[in-house]
């Protein structure tokens, strides 16, 4: 067995493309997440029992099921019921469900580390609801879940690898598809390997660049 | 109606493969806690070339997808002359990744442990061992029982992704009988259910057990 790159250089453009395709389902994936996550954690907060009870019931369903079953539920039962998405679209909205489940754990846990006092006093000084969440709520719990969000994003990069499942022409689809029409597995699965790695290595670091950026916020 | 007679036809199928899947994440989760185990001391250990190990193991396990952890051992053992069934490469590829995990769980409950115990644990001449079968490791597993019950569920979870290398388990099931009766709608979510409600109970399961253990170590 012996490692011949050239089934890479010859594929180069092939693979950047499998590489945009993965970072474009994984921002966009993430920031639907992050929005959706947002707006769960805020409706269980202030919507009244039923609605935080049923948003419970959402987290823990898409929590307790995989990511792939859910990508099948999405991508193959759609069209029975009137839903045809291509694969990438569906792809982007599985990964966005998936982690808005993730991310409403993560913001709820930032709303409950806000100390208490700090909303009384937004109380005492009459601000509005609006006002307290984002004068006192959102800007205190974005500096405390730094750690859990970057987490959580790395966790869902490496979900886009599940995507070439339903065809999504990924990182994974593309190269894993050269490598079969070459019979090069060693150099696809190398390189495959480096791309994952280099990805999260990098997230992370951004990750703890952040962290050591908004720590000052929490030294008083 | 008719949804109610197919799960009433798919059932069987379904929880033969729930099996399959219970079956490939229990021995997976064994051989990962072992594992986790073993590169868990590694990460303690005074020679740097076994830190470093334990390092670029956690490293990569957990930061390459495990379904590319899975297509690399499908794919390169042949090709190095072992010839392994896609079971037994899906158990090693699941328990490989899994083992990173415990191992970062494992060392964060040991790590947890105030280093006052220890030094305690000399002062009344506990030796090595001692130290780490009478205070280290029941505390640590006590700390870390929570984040071991996530990792089960994740494993369960991760379990649906062997399908892709062709193990015959509850999410490759489901794709077949999708396949063979085009309701895919309702077969994936009846598999839903059967996973969701797997992961429920091993939830409550952790719960219990960790009810039992901060009871056992109240008194």
């Amino acid at each position: 067995m012996n490692f011949d790159p050239s089934v890479l250089t010859h594929n180069a453009g092939a693979i950047l493309g499998g590489f945009a395709v993965t970072l474009e389902t994984w921002i966009v994936g993430v920031l639907i997440g992050i929005l959706a996550g947002l707006a769960i954690a805020l409706l269980q907060l202030y919507c009244g029992r039923v609605v935080s009870a049923v948003l419970r019931g959402y987290i823990e369903v898409v929590r307790g099921t995989p990511f792939l079953i859910q990508l099948f539920f999405l991508y193959y039962g759609g069209p029975s019921i009137g839903l045809e998405l291509e694969p990438v679209t569906a792809g982007i909205l599985g990964l966005g469900i998936y982690g808005s489940a993730y991310f409403a754990e993560v913001f709820r846990a930032g709303f409950r580390s806000v100390p208490r006092g700090q909303l009384e006093a937004g109380i005492c000084l009459c601000m509005t609801r609006g006002q307290m969440v984002r004068r006192i709520m959102l800007p205190q719990m974005l500096v405390i879940i730094v750690p859990a969000l970057c987490n959580t994003i790395i966790v869902l990069s490496k979900e886009t690898a599940v995507l070439s499942v339903i065809t999504v022409p990924e990182l994974t689809g593309v190269l894993t598809g050269i490598g079969s029409s070459s019979f090069a597995f060693l150099e696809v699965l190398v390189a495959l390997c480096i791309g994952y790695l280099a990805l999260v290595e990098l997230t992370a670091w951004c990750g703890r660049w952040v962290e050591r950026k908004v720590g000052r916020f929490m030294l008083r | 109606m008719q949804t109610l007679l197919s799960m009433f036809h798919t059932f069987p199928l379904l929880a033969g493969a729930a099996f399959a899947t219970l079956s490939i994440s229990l021995i997976s989760l064994v051989f990962a806690f072992f594992l986790g185990i073993l590169v868990c001391a590694m990460g303690f250990s005074r020679s740097t070339v076994l830190r470093g190990l334990a390092t670029a193991h956690v490293h990569f396990f957990r930061g390459v997808p495990l379904l590319v952890q899975l297509l690399l051992l499908y794919y390169l053992l042949p090709s190095l002359g072992i010839n392994l069934s896609s079971l037994a490469a899906a158990i090693i590829a699941v328990s490989l990744c899994s083992s990173a995990y415990v191992a970062e769980i494992l060392r964060g409950g040991f790590l947890g442990i105030p280093p006052g115990q220890l030094e305690a644990a000399r002062m009344v001449g506990l030796g090595g061992l001692d130290t780490l079968v009478r205070i280290q490791v029941p505390q640590a597993l006590r700390f870390t029982l929570p984040a071991l019950v996530n990792e089960m569920i994740l494993v369960i979870k991760a379990s649906s992704l062997v399908s892709v290398v062709g193990v015959a388990e509850l999410t490759r099931t489901a794709q077949n009988i999708a396949a063979s009766t085009y309701k895919p709608m309702e077969i994936y979510f009846q598999v839903g259910v059967v996973y969701f409600l797997i992961n429920i109970l091993l939830a409550r399961l952790g719960a219990l057990g960790e009810r039992r253990l901060a009871k056992a170590h109240q008194r």
